[in-house]
């Protein structure tokens, strides 16, 4: 084969090095997101849901009000 | 179903790990977390959808994944036009020591192609088997799996074999005459 990609023609020794590259890229990968997700749910969000449950017609409460009498 | 108590719980749940893989796929805080909320406001209202006892996180990753990529085309354009001042707030930026092998993570995970890099977050780092992945994605699993390895030795090559070229020319030429060149 005329065309070896010199990249993928590396010496030998890449073999060994190449788990402990991949070790890394995992360990980096997994860094990145848990970065994030170790953020939490943002106050915007949890307040969207709760928003969005308030506006969902719930069928144990009417809707005429007719059970608040009201203040004073 | 419909949005009982513990399905809102589930959802509120799987928030963080919706943003990380947001924020995995475009790159940008701001529109990861619009990408978030217009997929929580899909989720709810097609709640009736999903399948009570399925795999909820991977239904949440599915339509986020999607409006991701439909957002992508629209947005390719846009990107173009901007990309000038978009660099150089890039430049601006502090460039802090421990933030400089994050950041070069950042821009190699950039570089590959958008099938291989939602592969690999999925697979590598929300933790999904190879299956639910290829349910995400829509495709097969052997495609999932050639992704990822696809996506792992580009980022070795992007980050690691180039700068080994710093190191070793000189055993790599001969590595490659030594290998190709059979004697005669």
């Amino acid at each position: 084969m005329k065309d070896v990609k010199s990249k993928n023609a590396m010496p030998g020794k890449q073999g060994g090095l190449n788990s402990e590259i991949q070790s890394r890229i995992g360990h980096q990968l997994r860094a990145m997101y848990d970065d994030v997700v170790r953020q939490g749910v943002p106050e915007r969000f949890a307040e969207l849901i709760r928003k969005l449950d308030a506006a969902e017609p719930n069928p144990h409460l009417g809707s005429s009000g007719d059970q608040d009498d009201g203040r004073t | 179903m419909p949005l009982t108590e513990s399905l809102r719980d589930d959802i509120l749940a799987a928030v963080p790990s919706l943003r990380a893989f947001a924020i995995s796929l475009s790159g940008n805080g701001d529109r990861a977390d619009d990408l978030v909320q217009e997929t929580l406001l899909r989720a709810l209202a097609n709640i009736d959808s999903f399948q009570p006892g399925s795999n909820l996180p991977a239904w949440l990753f599915t339509i986020l994944r999607n409006l991701f990529r439909s957002d992508y085309r629209k947005r390719r354009r846009e990107v173009e036009d901007a990309e000038g001042s978009y660099a150089k707030t890039l430049k601006t930026q502090p460039a802090q020591n421990a933030h400089l092998e994050f950041e070069e993570f950042r821009v190699a995970l950039d570089k590959l192609p958008q099938d291989q890099r939602e592969a690999l977050i999925l697979v590598g780092a929300s933790g999904f088997s190879y299956e639910d992945a290829a349910a995400i994605c829509g495709c097969a699993v052997g495609t999932i799996k050639s992704r990822v390895n696809r996506a792992r030795s580009k980022l070795s090559a992007l980050l690691y074999v180039e700068g080994a070229d710093d190191f070793g020319p000189d055993d790599t030429v001969r590595a490659v005459i030594g290998g190709s060149g059979g004697g005669g």
